[in-house]
């Protein structure tokens, strides 16, 4: 029963970086109504830069705020230069884009700062959580922080004008030009906002399983998992996807016999497959009613 | 219907290509064959080896073109029955003393199986859900290989050698310029059914689905049976051509089969032209020069060099091959016109 | 045909001659990739995907024959090292390396890196007669002249790695409780394999858990819970470097103090010991063969001032903790003693046979006292550990050099 409790908590713990991961994904699935693969990659090179303001001596709130806005500018920068021209393009040549973007950047951060892992401070410090040893501080601070931004997310997508307009440009675009919302840069915004997301994702999880330029490829998956299994139009639905999957994968590698510690990630995927096939829009997401 | 359901009249994730405009004239078919049959006499072993994987990885993506292209299911997970294919190959050939030959039918049979049966759950997915899902099942495939009850099969992490087959009947061919004519003839054969698949009832059932679904099936078409079953025709050539990459690399591991090959063969059909069978060969040739290119260009950011290729190709040509070949076809009629 | 009788008398004669010849004049023979100039050396290495971190090893190599050839090339000649990405995928390794054989025309294939690529490569290179020179993989079907003479490993094989920890647990720890974290690919089964076979038959009592992980798994916090709640108190951590940084992070973490044993892969002080946190490292034992750049205590090694300075030179502004650069140099040295030995028979028979005759060869890079030895049976260059304890900053090493050679099955 001890063990059942510590696995559900460490994957309460690690479920908070995969909750992270998701929020950046369902903003920008929001925004351009895709997946974009190289978001991981975007996030590491974000990490890697406050790494590097912190090794010029940038205390690390310093760091973090710069890096945000510096992400949300270059989310920006990222769209108008290599998304925009391929706006009329078809979808899966966007796809291949990002396929593109990901390589990019990965290749670019692995020239820059190696390929060795790097260690990467936590503002919250890393002693043991309330008398648990399973959830440290910053573990702790992650969940925290994680419900900050969708606390945050949420109010921005409920009330404030900007949010309004993003989403009515991303599900209905021709009748939000026609209500005069620039559509063109509410998806630049969606990039920003994605990207920004993403880098305080990457900031809370490198101190966890360390900076180098692959670090968010498993990561990734594990975003897009939960946050397709929540719903991708949900924020919340993405946290608790989040978590769940980070519970669901501690609990099959642990109490599935034979093959569960070998195939704890597809039997996670395939649960979420099954979620998916009952419920095609994730637990949290609207249903999507197609016309003719 | 209410509030909180969104209506979307989507438009479609592949654009509509007509079924003419999926092949290649008499005359440019004739050429290209001509050229992949006359090649190999001329160039060094080494390169009917890549002609060979070139084929291999272009059957591959016709695979995934018939999929997206014909039926508008989308798929990252065609490494997973590449793999599959591939370890079917190996096994029989290698425990079982099976004639090479013979296996590449056992494992189109076999992809053809798994592909099916996975169309099923796949059917109430659409868009970003088949992605996943199809991305889940090309993750999970190393780690099943590696499992430890199929070890004795599989050679687990260790992988199995496989036997390069000589030439029959005492030809005077090298392995390698055999397997190319061989694979070739494969291909042939495959691009040739392929090509009436689509061109046939059941083809214009799956266009009719990939268009628009919902008026598909208000015309009577069974939508489930005509997508599960263009998942496991895809599945079944994927399979055949995974057995194919086995004989030629002569060897199978999980490494070989990683996620890198399912987004290769994605990024080859966009590049190639989304629905544009000829494309296929295009886009294999992509995914297998580029990276070479690329590292030539520079080894620390081969990658680098590699995504700005891409997105050059997608920038110039954002319907791939296929919008160099309309091109190239207009200039050809202006031509003849004066 | 009717010319062949006639091309077979002329080459009869022309082989007559060189046999006459060579007993008369400084014997110069040559294969394919060698000639008065030059030697051609292939190589291949996965410098994209996700194995890239190896790429230092071929930009290493590559730096090093630069320096070579700047200091007038071995005997005469200049090394033409030509590198090529293989992605860490086995088909394309097939791919580079033909190109490197039948395009470039090398005279040996170099390093190649990764168990998947090399057994890809080894019956192609075998049936050509190549040399597949110092792999750069630790399994131990490397070391297997009688199938595969043309194939010679270079690093200490996993499985005799493994086998050290197990002898050494057995005599200083006999009722542990020993826990095993591997990697579930070649190199996390080989140690397995390794740890078994030296425990015998005590290993089926002392074994409590095996637990494998997945490379793609972000963090492995959940294994080190089940682990602990087995409650071994010996921890044997067959992780690659990440991996390994965090189970020392995590295990410290968790209040919980096992005796820890880390392989030879993940002992970098600057890229293992310092990110897991020093403080979390102290007391964690392993085992080396080669120097570590990032550890202090070789500061006035004379090998490693060397390893320094070519650094400095011929790759300004490298990661000195990237374990990698010592591992290229060491390999590389070995192969320029090779080509040395040659003299001016560079006949791919003649290199396979100086390769296999090493005797006492010690590149700057390797431990004081491990040395180099390799024999027509045997085909394991370096087979010699040392066992070694973190305290402080660094690593201090205690006990004999071991010998641990493992035949291959």
């Amino acid at each position: 029963m001890e063990l059942f409790a510590n696995q559900v908590l460490a994957g309460i713990a690690t479920g908070a970086i995969y909750a992270c991961m998701a929020l950046a994904v369902v903003m920008i699935y929001q925004a351009i109504d895709h997946l974009n693969f190289a978001q991981g990659e975007m996030a590491m090179f974000s990490t890697f830069m406050s790494w590097q303001m912190m090794q010029w001596g940038v205390p690390y709130w310093g760091a973090f705020i710069l890096t945000v806005i510096l992400s949300f500018a270059g989310g920006i920068l990222i769209e108008r230069l290599l998304f925009k021209p391929l706006a009329k393009a078809p979808v899966l040549t966007n796809v291949a884009g990002f396929i593109a973007l990901f390589a990019i950047v990965n290749s670019v951060a692995g020239l820059i700062w190696d390929f060795t892992i790097k260690q990467y401070p936590t503002p919250f410090g890393s002693s043991p959580f309330l008398g648990s040893q399973l959830i440290s501080t910053h573990q702790a601070g992650m969940v925290g922080v994680t419900l900050l931004l969708l606390a945050g997310l949420y109010f921005f997508f409920q009330f404030t004008r900007i949010g309004l307009a993003m989403r009515a440009a991303a599900s209905l675009p021709e009748s939000a030009r026609l209500v005069g919302i620039n559509t063109s840069w509410m998806i630049a915004l969606g990039w920003g906002m994605a990207s920004a997301i993403g880098a305080i994702a990457g900031m809370l999880i490198a101190p966890v399983v360390f900076l180098e330029p692959n670090m968010m490829g498993g990561v990734l998956i594990y975003g897009f998992a939960s946050a397709v299994l929540g719903g991708l139009s949900s924020p919340l639905g993405a946290v608790i996807g989040g978590f769940l999957v980070g519970v669901f994968e501690n609990l099959a590698g642990t109490y599935i016999p034979g093959v569960g510690n070998e195939l704890k990630l597809p039997i996670a995927l395939a649960l979420i497959i099954t979620v998916l096939v009952v419920k095609p829009a994730g637990l949290f997401g609207r249903p999507i009613v197609k016309r003719v | 219907m209410s509030a909180a359901e969104e209506v979307v009249t989507e438009a479609p994730a592949v654009e509509a290509v007509p079924k003419r405009a999926m092949t290649l004239g008499y005359g440019t078919s004739l050429v290209v064959l001509a050229a992949l049959i006359l090649t190999p006499l001329f160039v060094k072993n080494f390169v009917i080896f890549q002609m060979t994987m070139l084929l291999i990885y272009a059957l591959a993506v016709l695979a995934l073109n018939i999929l997206t292209g014909g039926s508008g299911q989308f798929s990252l997970g065609q490494s997973a029955f590449y793999a599959i294919g591939a370890y079917v190959t190996a096994i029989l050939m290698e425990h079982f003393n099976v004639n090479y030959a013979l296996t590449l039918p056992v494992a189109g049979v076999v992809c053809f199986g798994a592909g099916f049966l996975f169309g099923q759950p796949a059917l109430r997915l659409s868009g970003i859900y088949l992605a996943l899902a199809t991305f889940a099942l090309a993750l999970a495939m190393p780690q099943l290989l590696k499992l430890g009850f199929l070890e004795h099969w599989t050679g687990g992490v260790q992988g199995l050698v496989v036997t390069k087959p000589d030439a029959p009947f005492g030809l005077p061919l090298s392995q390698d310029m055999w397997l190319y004519y061989f694979t070739l003839a494969v291909s042939i054969g495959i691009y040739v059914a392929s090509v009436n698949l689509l061109r046939s009832r059941s083809g214009r059932a799956l266009m009719s689905i990939r268009d628009n679904e919902i008026a598909a099936s208000a015309m009577g078409v069974n939508v489930a049976l005509y997508k599960t079953l263009a998942f496991g025709v895809s599945a079944g050539i994927t399979g055949i051509a995974g057995g194919l990459g086995a004989i030629a690399v002569q060897f199978v591991a999980p490494d070989g089969y990683t996620i890198t090959l399912a987004i290769s063969l994605f990024v080859g059909m966009v590049v190639g032209g989304v629905g544009w069978l000829p494309g296929s060969i295009v886009g294999s040739a992509f995914i297998i020069f580029v990276p070479n290119i690329a590292e030539g260009i520079s080894k620390g950011l081969s990658g680098a060099v590699f995504g700005v290729l891409l997105f050059l190709v997608i920038y110039l040509v954002p319907h791939g091959a296929r919008q160099v070949a309309l091109i190239a076809q207009q200039l050809a009629a202006k031509l003849k016109k004066n | 045909m009717p010319f062949k009788p006639r091309t077979a008398v002329l080459s009869a004669a022309v082989i007559a001659f060189a046999a006459a010849s060579g007993s008369a004049f400084a014997q110069k023979t040559y294969d394919t990739g060698a000639s008065d100039t030059e030697i051609k050396i292939g190589n291949i290495i996965p410098y994209s995907g996700p194995a890239s971190a190896y790429g230092s090893i071929g930009k290493t190599e590559a730096a090093y024959f630069r320096m070579i050839n700047d200091q007038g090339g071995i005997n005469g000649r200049k090394v033409n090292f030509i590198t090529y990405d293989d992605a860490y995928s086995p088909p394309k390794a097939v791919e580079q390396v033909r190109k490197l054989v039948e395009s470039d025309e090398v005279l040996v294939v170099f390093n190649p890196l990764g168990t998947p690529s090399n057994t890809a490569i080894q019956k192609y290179l075998n049936s050509k007669k190549i040399p597949q020179l110092f792999v750069a993989t630790g399994a131990t079907k490397w070391n297997d002249p009688k199938n595969f003479p043309w194939t010679i490993g270079w690093q200490p094989s996993y499985q005799s790695e493994a086998q050290i920890y197990a002898k050494w647990l057995m005599k200083e720890k006999p009722d542990a409780k020993v826990a095993i974290l591997y990697q579930n690919d070649d190199f996390g089964k080989d140690y397995l394999k390794g740890t078994k076979d030296g425990l015998g038959a005590k290993g089926a009592s002392m074994i409590i858990l095996e637990e494998s992980y997945e490379i793609s798994e972000p963090t492995i916090d959940s294994h080190i819970v089940k682990i602990k709640a087995a409650n071994p108190d010996v921890l044997l951590i067959y992780a690659t470097p990440k991996f390994a940084a965090q189970t020392i992070k995590k295990t410290a973490e968790l209040g919980w103090k096992p005796l820890q044993i880390v392989t030879n892969v993940s002992i970098s002080v600057g890229s293992v010991m310092q990110p897991a946190g020093f403080e979390n490292a102290q007391g964690v034992f392993s085992a080396a063969y080669a120097k570590d750049g990032s550890d202090p205590q070789w500061n006035n090694d004379p090998g490693m001032k060397k390893w320094n300075e070519f650094l400095e030179k011929y790759m300004p502004g490298a990661d000195k903790t990237e374990s990698g650069l010592v591992y290229g140099y060491g390999a590389a040295q070995t192969l320029a003693k090779v080509l040395e030995m040659c003299g001016d028979d560079l006949t791919r028979a003649n290199v396979m046979k100086r390769a296999a005759s090493l005797k006492d060869f010690t590149p700057d890079t390797l431990l004081p006292g491990v040395k180099i030895n390799t024999s027509a049976t045997d085909f394991a260059p370096i087979s010699q550990l040392q066992m070694m304890r973190f305290k402080g900053q660094k690593w201090e090493l205690f006990g004999e050099i071991i010998s641990g050679d493992v035949p291959a099955d």
